[in-house]
């Protein structure tokens, strides 16, 4: 099909609306030619109205003027997905930041659109199957490496139906767009297949054989998470705080140390400074599950607050859709979406500039379904050769004035398994990972038993009312016995619960190490004290904790973590 | 430069500072001259729809009338940048505020696209400013974004332009927005008698100027300091003050554009406004750097307003500025520990000592007025409470970043055995003053 033309009837913000007379495509791209300096600016259609076309620009639209020519293509907004996707730093619409760099210098320029993937470069193809195979959409037709991973060339998604291989080149060194096989169909029809494709971001991706139910923990190694709101392999879950309650360490240190094969991370929205620690270090840092590079196993989708807002919309389906061919490969992906607001902020934008009617705090009224949607794109599926493959995904929400009934979060509970939510009380007393114990759930089952859970949940929440009535009738008021379980809590909640982010050994906590240092705490948590008094109380629970946090800082199975263990099982004698 | 007139006689709408008028081959966001009875004043396009163009009136739309003319300069907002820029004054709209000739060269576009994230680094430079409750123990780092959180009546101004004339840096570039007459008067003695007039640039809004120009001020600012810091490497410093004036212009135009808003009146948009602006603070690597520290007041002492809100979630930390003095609790530099692990080797160890025996005085201050007996412990730390608020908190305090840890150790010797202070034996050994003994 080829492009329609239209031309600008009226400019506000970033929406533009144009006249077109030809057939258009909703969703589709567009660009607004600016007469004057013959910049051409990439758009989305987002409403058709007659001859009216609107669109949103994905640029600052300053210097467009009325009558200025809009080019439409049939296509719509797409991603281009091939071997080299790992390791790369991509805008919201797949520009790869690095490569606009060489060619814009030190700012963004308006209407510069780079190819996503390097097309020159020779790949080492290995064949999967032969002349006269069947295949279907998303077959694994051969593999060529990436990093550390077999990259599956597949039959793309949207091939409908049963296909014979006709023709498969040999191993050997190929570029994406060369040819890799030719498949016929029943009909006599036949198609090429390369090493790469396109993909409509907005459209879940198809090609697997049924979804599963989550089952797998997904470990973080950070305790609070995996032993008390466990993640699945194939979930979802969000962290919704106010500013500076710990989102973004949060999800910095599990991008890092999240057992998993790949991550990928949008920043989408939130400071720029915050990715460039990523990119800078993620070269440096080892992958806990390969001890490779950690870039290798990363792609980052960076559109930054000061980008253009309407990029900042289509960066989490892009990391979405990158996300769901990888795990047609049968790996498993973790996309991290960091802000989640920033995403549904954009799309109430567009959906004043619409002037549709608008729901709570001006969010359209279709926010609900646009952030399911977005959630129901992350599962655990099987493959047509019975391979599993999965996208968790974990999104933080950054509530207006930190309050957790507004619109944003309260429909990303709707549809998530797991809810981290962090508290301002928390991280002003510098309880990091400032995750509300009280307030959060999990509907996962995690990698530790749920009778051991619940001990500690009854503990914490024993230790609350107890902490809170002290408050009324102050220590002097409080029995012997409701002041060691206030202590117990509190002890619970430093040495287990807390983790230093930045302490290079506690930072990560293998699930090994978790089960083991659980069942000691549990062991202190049950343990009838028979201690008289409060001071003695506060002495015994203060050695104790210093002893706990030495140990968190002790490297696992180390010397000086049996001795310290020894001598917590001393004190409980 | 290619001028296109509009007809006479053909503005039909006139709201708040907005006006409609048909006009052809104008380009978005481009920049005009409306001559009316009252003189001229500059306006931007901010909506067009057909042939109908609406203007923002940069001098407000009092006195305009529907039989006056206007000029497109076929091109948007620009400023001029050049040296001679420093030692003046201009107000928003960049018309000079010293009496002094306008200038009118090398015209630079502003509020143009960020910098590409992946050619950004890492920030490494503190920068000193002689305030202990900074430099020590929230230290600002050069190319962070800052804003110090205020109540109406506090001192900000003056914490502001003594940071101003204090901090290192090549180039201040002065935003004031929504100003009292006086303050701007202030700013400007201050900066004189400080000596920095001269290295100095100042974009002035003050609370009587129309309150468009209010929203050019930021970008002026920026875009100017963005320049010195790229083509002429500097290390600029950017005082904005107040942006919650700014917010309020930002209000002003989106109700009169019949936006709907979003969180008390504000538009939906205010996160992108706000972090658009914010995020010109950047370190250019082998060039210069931009940093920006600002005032948000709070309106009713509310960190949940949507104005501190939304900065909060853009800004990297705050100053609660509170009673007179910087908040121990609450500020927050995140940049911090980029830097303080390279200046002095007891930084950190004092740091996090001094704030937490003053967090354990504020307990035993409460326990006091709720009338329980003071212990002995409790008694030391109210000691040092008074001690570290009049030698460290205290505004007036002025010194440099080593003589407040000397400081620091003076006044923790002075109430405190070694082992209460919870600094490991290393640096007590080597700091503790020796007069005070070690028991
Ligand atoms: N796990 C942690 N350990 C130690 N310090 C932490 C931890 N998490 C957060 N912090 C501290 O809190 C500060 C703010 O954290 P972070 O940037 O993650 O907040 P945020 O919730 O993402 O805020 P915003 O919404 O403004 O982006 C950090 O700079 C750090 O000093
Ligand atoms: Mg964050």
């Amino acid at each position: 099909m080829a492009n329609s033309v239209g031309k600008i009837v009226a400019i506000y913000g970033n929406m533009v609306t144009a006249e077109v007379n030809d057939v258009v495509t909703q969703n589709a791209v567009a660009y607004c030619c600016k007469r004057r300096d013959g910049v051409k600016l990439k758009a989305e259609i987002i409403r058709l109205r007659g001859k009216r076309v609107d669109m949103q620009v994905f640029e600052s639209t300053r210097g467009l003027v009325i009558g200025d020519t809009v080019e439409i293509t049939p296509d719509l907004l797409s991603v281009k997905l091939g071997p080299g996707l790992l390791a790369q730093i991509y805008d919201g619409l797949q520009n790869p930041l690095p490569k606009l760099a060489q060619s814009c210098g030190f700012f963004l320029q308006a209407g510069v659109y780079e190819e996503p993937l390097d097309m020159a470069k020779k790949w080492e193809f290995t064949p999967l199957c032969k002349p006269g195979d069947s295949v279907c959409a998303a077959y694994h037709l051969g593999w060529v490496p990436e990093g550390i991973f077999q990259h599956k060339i597949l039959v793309p998604p949207y091939v409908v139906g049963t296909w014979k291989i006709k023709e498969i080149v040999g191993t050997g060194q190929y570029c994406i767009d060369e040819k890799i096989a030719t498949l016929v169909n029943a009909q006599g029809q036949e198609i090429f297949v390369s090493m790469t494709f396109s993909w409509p971001v907005k459209l879940p991706m198809p090609g697997y054989a049924e979804r599963l139910l989550p089952e797998q923990p997904l470990i973080t190694q950070q305790r609070i998470i995996d032993s008390m709101f466990p993640v699945c392999q194939g979930g979802t879950y969000c962290i919704p705080g106010p500013f500076g309650a710990g989102k973004t360490v949060m999800q910095q240190i599990t991008s890092r140390y999240a057992l998993i094969d790949i991550v990928i991370i949008a920043a989408c929205g939130e400071r720029a400074g915050e990715v460039v620690e990523t990119l800078r270090e993620f070269p440096e840092l080892e992958d806990p599950k390969t001890g490779k590079k950690l870039m290798e196993r990363t792609i980052i989708i960076c559109n930054t607050s000061s980008m253009p807002v309407a990029a900042r919309e289509s960066s989490v389906y892009t990391a979405v859709t990158l996300a769901e061919y990888y795990r047609l490969m049968g790996l498993n992906v973790l996309l991290l979406a960091d802000s989640t607001s920033r995403w549904a902020q954009a799309l109430r934008e567009m959906s004043g500039r619409l002037e549709e009617i608008p729901g709570e705090e001006a969010f359209p009224a279709y926010l609900e379904s646009v952030i399911a949607n977005f959630y129901e794109r992350a599962a655990l599926v099987k493959l047509y050769n019975g391979s599993l493959g999965s996208i968790t995904i974990g999104g933080t929400v950054s509530p207006a004035g930190g309050n957790f009934e507004e619109p944003v979060t309260q429909a990303t509970l709707k549809v998530v398994g797991a809810f981290h939510g962090l508290s301002r009380a928390r991280s002003d007393a510098r309880r990091f990972p400032s995750i509300d114990p009280l307030e959060s759930w999990s509907k996962y089952q995690g990698a530790v038993l749920p009778d051991q859970i619940q001990i500690a949940q009854n503990v914490l929440r024993r230790g609350h009312e107890i902490a809170q009535m002290m408050t009324v009738v102050g220590e002097e008021g409080t029995g012997i016995q409701d002041f060691i379980m206030y202590l117990k809590m509190e002890f619970f909640d430093r040495v287990y619960l807390q983790q230093n982010a930045f302490h290079e050994v506690d930072r990560a906590c293998s699930l090994e190490r978790q089960n083991h240092v659980l069942s000691l705490m549990l062991e202190i948590l049950e343990h009838e004290f028979s201690i008289k008094t409060k001071d003695e109380a506060r002495q015994f629970f203060f050695q104790l904790q210093s002893l706990g946090l030495n140990w968190n800082e002790s490297p696992w199975q180390s010397a000086s973590f049996q001795e310290i263990e020894s001598k917590i099982r001393k004190l409980l004698l | 430069m290619r001028k296109v007139y509009s007809d006479i006689d053909n503005i039909d709408q006139i709201t708040g500072n907005v006006v409609r008028l048909k006009a052809c081959n104008v380009g978005y966001e481009d920049l005009a001259m409306i001559e009316s009875g009252r003189g001229t004043s500059l306006a931007q396009v901010i909506k067009l729809d057909g042939e109908q163009v609406y203007l923002q009136i940069f001098a407000g739309t009092k006195g305009v009338s529907t039989g006056d003319r206007v000029r497109f300069f076929g091109h948007s907002m620009k400023v001029s940048f050049s040296e001679n820029l420093l030692g003046r004054i201009f107000r928003g709209n960049g018309v000079p505020r010293d009496g002094r000739a306008p200038l009118e060269e090398n015209m630079i576009e502003i509020g143009t696209p960020s910098v590409n994230p992946a050619l950004r680094v890492m920030p490494s430079h503190m920068i000193r400013t002689g305030i202990p409750m900074i430099d020590l123990f929230n230290s600002l780092v050069e190319s962070q974004k800052l804003p110090i959180f205020s109540v109406p009546g506090e001192p900000y101004n003056s914490l502001l332009a003594r940071i101003g004339l204090q901090a290192e840096a090549d180039v201040i570039v002065f935003g004031g927005m929504g100003l009292k007459y006086d303050d701007y008067l202030f700013f400007r003695n201050t900066f004189e008698k400080g000596g920095v007039l001269h290295r100095s640039i100042l974009f002035v809004h003050t609370a009587a100027d129309p309150v468009v120009e209010c929203l050019l001020v930021p970008d002026m600012a920026l875009a100017v300091a963005e320049t010195f810091a790229v083509q002429q490497n500097k290390r600029v410093l950017v005082l904005l003050t107040d942006m919650t004036a700014f917010s309020d212009a930002l209000k002003e135009i989106a109700i009169i554009m019949e936006q709907i808003p979003s969180n008390r009146g504000y538009p939906g948009d205010l996160y992108s406004q706000l972090a658009k602006r914010y995020e010109k603070a950047v370190d250019f690597e082998g060039r210069g750097s931009v940093t920006v520290l600002s005032v948000t007041t709070m309106p009713g002492d509310d960190v949940t307003h949507p104005v501190p809100d939304n900065t909060g979630y853009i800004t990297e930390g705050q100053f609660y500025l509170r009673r007179g003095w910087i908040e121990p609790f609450g500020s927050l530099s995140r940049l911090k520990q980029l830097v303080n692990g390279k200046t002095r080797d007891d930084h950190r160890a004092i740091m996090t000592a001094c704030i937490q025996l003053y967090a354990k005085c504020k307990e035993s201050r409460e326990k006091q007025a709720m009338g329980f007996v003071m212990s002995n412990w409790d008694k030391k730390l109210l000691g040092y409470g008074r001690r570290f608020e009049q030698e460290m908190m205290d505004l007036k305090v002025n010194i440099p970043l080593e003589e407040a840890l000397n400081r620091c150790w003076q006044i923790l010797a002075e109430f405190f055995n070694p082992q209460e202070v919870g600094i490991t034996e290393r640096l007590i050994e080597k700091y503790w003053p020796k007069k005070y003994g070690k028991d």
